[in-house]
């Protein structure tokens, strides 16, 4: 029982970074109908960036541990989402109605490229930082097992409820959100109705970019410790999230990451940490198989 | 109106005002990547600067962004000129051309390079590299369906024939057709949940499978041997003669009356790849102008029109994805018989990056192309360290590019399968 | 006249949107026939319906067979229905391979025939008298239909660097090679000049009355319809509003109604 409950807080921690990383791809392709393969490297971007602000901090003698966060919190979203509209401009705005391959290669391309930079430029070795807040909240305990809520996944949980009351309030109350909605009805029509289509692309790309950085940035706060290849099995994940939840629907992407995270915690905790991959995957291809709508997902009627 | 009374600006001071943006957005992403670093030192990262690295990436991308949009409106107002429609068939006589000499060059290397064991090994790589691209050609370049775990089939191949002759003696030769027959089988049990969907579906799809793959041989010890792979995989024998200084039967060079040489069997290898090539060549080269081919093409121009004239899509893909797992399974078999040795190592997504990368670089659906492209993939890091090094970078880069300038790869040169008036053409 | 296809109570709803509600028409055998109905009145659905590209979400398509019998096709998986009951399409947004030039274009159209005689592509591969003659036979089908159509020039080019009206014209030809009993055209004139409209007019009748072919098409184009069509039927919001012969639709007032509502009610403002 207790053991459950922590494979459940574990899951739930886990759960919000895959959340964060899908809305990402839902957004995109809710907006441009396609799969944005570079974003798992956004993510490990984002990660990598949350890392130097920290090491940074400590260098310059940053105080208050709660500063350090929202110090790396700035400068990861901040960089990352420049890094978001970059990938956009690049590698998607020159397709706009190219050959329906062409952003898909130009998007893993994308994905090669930013892989190779910064283990070029970070080096190919593990970096590892020690943890931010140690300790937690004993919720349970028991003979010698304890359930621990610890202060990081705490603060992952707290952080990632925040960003996403305020995405939702941003979706579904500003005029941007309006138009991000507009946009992903009829891009045409949006456009005769005066929205700047381009802008809006480029902004859902920015935002996705900056929730990808909170997700870095949980990373780095959870676990300590990231490599330049963490986006590709993050990325991959995170789109099975997405697919599971209904690729296209925000709300989804969030419970689609809830859901992979607990598989994933009970997963490895209950039958094979090695497998645990395999396990996530085998989700993508059921729900392909059977509810290619996924959980929250609208049918995709054909447009013939 | 006001501002059409002013000059307008020079051509020169446009291109200098947008290179130089571009250079302070380039400045403002590399700063973090390129100009600050983080290092382990005793024990903790610590963060230095590298401003000196930083600025030459400045000075690089400022001159870079200039080079790049003279080179691209030199190649648009090039284009105009270059627009006849119909194929020409000079085109195909300099092509056929290319492709002879390339053969001539392939069947002599080993007569010119008989004792170098480098050369005649980095072509046989080579030659691994061609016939993977031209597997995959079929399924991205023909069909156009991206596949991203494209090495995994590959794996399949080459574990398939790992085990069948360690564990039960079976020779290359007999193993060749059976690990060929369950790569496809692979590719179909995979593809047929998946092909039904929209296209991206089945990139992520098989990028998972492709992990999935490597991740289950990493595991699963007592089948694969994990981590430690398989070793002491026989080596193909020259039609039951084998190459080795002695052996209980006759070998290769007591049968031929040659002295024994080490070099005899890399030669072979050497040629049984470029066989094998040849024989992929041959027959991707026929199916594309079948039926099949034809349908694999069409499906890659127009699903639902396809649909619409009675195409079960979804055979066609299937089809196509089975030729092309099947194509990976020889070329795992070649591969594990002349490592002797595999391991997880070797299959995992880079290697299926680089191949998508050849085929993209060579020009999707281009068979010369490949070629080219697997010749610069593979030889340009045996060059030198820093091409190694960045290879994976620059190819990256160069698959953005080219979407982006000319999406459709070397497809505008595509040879038509059939012509109603073949006078027309050069071709017999 | 004898029915080749019985629309029976069609019902096709996407969520909310009910885009066909209850249609009901029949397409006589040996002859031409047209829908016409305002701009989202489902007529496009109705094509996607009938050619299995949509499963309806209620009602009945029936063929009616040479032998008298009746196959429902809202059983038939989207391919079968080009291949079995052989009812073939165009697109309103022309859907051409564009980078394969018109013959294989329309050698795709035989798909079925030629896979066959390349038995999985292995009588292909070794290249057997069989297959050699069925790729024969289907480049002279293709032949007849260029030639038909005017386009033999351009037999070798690939069919997306056609001017708009040419590939319209191609993209009648492929569906002629499959070989329909009905070829339905979704708005065959959109985008043609007076000469290509005037072309288009003389090869639909020239398919119903030298070819024996039924057809059935959406325009928009008045002319088109009043000259060519032997049947008429209006839809506006899914529904059929009207159905008979050109003239009499013409004086409908229901249809009168339905197109020139809007300038009614803008004369009764002035």
């Amino acid at each position: 029982m207790g053991y459950a409950l922590q494979q459940l807080i574990n899951g739930l921690s886990l759960g919000a970074m895959y959340g964060l990383i899908a809305i990402g791809y839902t957004m995109v392709y809710g907006i441009i109908g396609m799969i944005n393969f570079a974003h798992g490297e956004i993510y490990m971007i984002g990660a990598f960036l949350s890392v130097l602000t920290y090491v940074l901090c400590t260098a310059l003698g940053v105080g208050p541990t709660p500063l350090v966060l929202l110090a790396m919190l700035f400068a990861s979203i901040t960089f990352t989402a420049l890094y978001g509209w970059a990938v956009e401009r690049i590698a998607y705005r020159p397709l706009r109605g190219a050959p329906r391959l062409a952003p898909l290669i130009s998007a893993i391309g994308m994905s090669i490229f930013l892989q190779n930079y910064v283990q070029l430029t970070q080096g190919a070795r593990i970096k590892s930082v020690p943890p931010l807040w140690q300790g937690g909240v004993t919720l349970w305990s028991a003979d010698d097992f304890r359930v621990t809520f610890g202060w990081a996944q705490l603060t992952v949980v707290l952080v990632t409820l925040i960003v996403m009351a305020g995405f939702a309030w941003m979706i579904t109350r500003t005029a941007f959100g309006r138009q991000q909605r507009a946009c992903e009805q009829d891009p045409k029509m949006a456009a005769l109705l005066g929205i700047d289509v381009d802008r809006t692309i480029s902004l859902t790309f920015i935002i996705g970019a900056a929730l990808a950085a909170v997700a870095g940035v949980m990373t780095v706060l959870q676990y300590g410790v990231i490599d330049f290849s963490i986006g590709f099995i993050a990325g991959i994940k995170a789109f099975t999230a997405a697919v599971l939840g209904g690729i296209g629907s925000v709300p989804g992407a969030m419970l689609g990451g809830l859901l992979i995270g607990f598989v994933e915690a009970f997963w490895s905790a209950y039958l094979s940490p090695e497998y645990k991959d395999v396990a996530t995957f085998s989700i993508l291809v059921l729900v392909l198989l059977f509810r290619p709508t996924g959980l929250l997902g609208k049918p995709d009627v054909e447009k013939v | 109106m006001t501002a059409a009374a002013l000059p307008a600006p020079s051509p020169l001071a446009l291109r200098l005002r947008d290179a130089l943006v571009i250079t302070v957005l380039g400045g403002l992403l590399a700063l973090p990547f390129i100009g600050l670093v983080t290092v382990e030192e005793g024990g903790a990262l610590a963060v230095r600067t590298r401003w000196g690295a930083w600025a030459m990436t400045l000075v690089a991308i400022f001159l870079g962004r200039l080079a790049f949009r003279a080179a691209l409106d030199a190649w648009r107002s090039r284009k105009p000129s270059h627009k006849s429609a119909a194929f020409s068939s000079t085109d195909a006589v300099l092509r056929r051309a290319a492709g002879t000499s390339l053969l001539a060059v392939a069947l002599l290397l080993p007569i010119f390079f008989a004792d170098n064991r480098y050369v005649i090994d980095t072509a046989t790589t080579l030659g691994i590299y061609v016939m993977l691209g031209w597997g995959l050609n079929v399924v991205v370049g023909l069909a156009g369906l991206l596949d991203l775990g494209y090495v995994a089939f590959y794996a399949v191949g080459a574990y398939t024939y790992a085990l069948l002759s360690t564990q039960f003696g079976w020779s290359f030769w007999a193993a060749l057709p059976v690990a060929g027959a369950l790569a496809a089988l692979f590719g179909i049990l995979l593809g047929y949940p998946v092909l039904r969907l929209r296209g991206d579906y089945l990139a992520i799809v098989t990028l998972g499978f492709g992990e999935i793959i490597r991740i289950v041989l990493l595991n699963w010890t007592s089948f694969s041997g994990g981590p430690n792979g398989i070793g002491n995989i026989p080596r193909p024998s020259f039609f039951g003669l084998p190459f080795a200084r002695s052996a209980e039967g006759r070998t290769f060079h007591e049968f031929f009356g040659l002295e024994f040489s080490p070099m005899h069997r890399f030669i072979f290898l050497y040629y049984l790849i470029v066989a094998l090539a040849l024989l992929t060549h041959a027959l991707v080269s026929r199916l594309r102008v079948l039926p099949t081919g034809r349908a694999w093409e069409a499906l890659r121009e127009d699903e639902i029109a396809c649909k619409a004239l009675g195409l079960n899509t979804t055979t066609v893909k299937l089809s196509a994805f089975a030729t092309g797992a099947m194509l990976a399974g020889f070329a795992g078999v070649f591969f594990a018989a002349r490592q002797g040795f595999i391991s997880p190592e070797s299959f995992t997504f880079s290697e299926s990056a680089t191949i998508l990368a050849i085929v993209v670089l060579g020009g999707m659906g281009s068979q010369l192309g490949v070629v080219l492209a697997a010749a610069v993939l593979v030889v340009l890091p045996e060059v030198g360290r820093q091409f190694a090094d960045y290879r994976m970078l620059v190819f990256g880069a160069a698959m953005v590019t080219i979407m982006a300038v000319k999406p459709t790869g070397l497809l505008a040169r595509r040879e038509p399968t059939v012509r109603l008036n073949p006078s027309r053409s050069s071709a017999p | 006249m004898t029915p080749l296809l019985t629309v029976d109570h069609l019902v096709m709803r996407f969520g909310g949107i009910t885009a066909i509600d209850g249609l009901s028409l029949q397409v006589p055998h040996g002859a031409i026939t047209a829908i016409i109905g305002p701009n989202g009145a489902g007529k496009t659905t109705l094509f996607n319906c009938l050619t299995g590209f949509y499963r309806p979400s209620a009602g009945r398509i029936l063929l009616h067979e040479d032998d008298g019998s009746e196959r429902d096709l809202t059983r038939l998986k989207g391919h079968r229905i080009a291949r079995e009951a052989r009812i073939v399409r165009t697109f309103q947004n022309i859907r051409l391979f564009g980078g394969m030039t018109v013959l294989e274009n329309l050698l795709v159209a035989q798909h079925q025939a030629l896979a066959r005689a390349s038995r999985f592509a292995l009588a292909g591969l070794l290249h057997t008298p069989g297959y050699r003659r069925a790729e024969r036979e289907a480049i002279e089908l293709a032949r007849r239909w260029l030639a038909e159509l005017g386009l033999t020039a351009f037999a070798d080019t690939p069919a997306g660097a056609l001017p708009y009206g040419t590939q319209r014209r191609v993209e009648i030809a492929r569906a002629l090679c499959a070989r329909p009993r009905l070829l339905c055209l979704d708005e065959p004139a959109a985008g043609l000049n007076p000469r290509e409209s005037a072309e288009l007019k003389a090869l639909l009748t020239a398919l119903r009355d030298a070819h024996g072919l039924t057809l059935l098409f959406i325009e928009h184009d008045m002319s088109v319809v009043m000259n060519v069509s032997d049947h008429v039927v209006v839809m506006n919001f899914g529904r059929k509003i009207a159905e008979g012969p050109p003239e009499a639709v013409r004086r409908d007032p229901e249809v009168i109604r339905a197109y020139l509502g809007e300038e009614d009610e803008e004369a009764a403002d002035a």
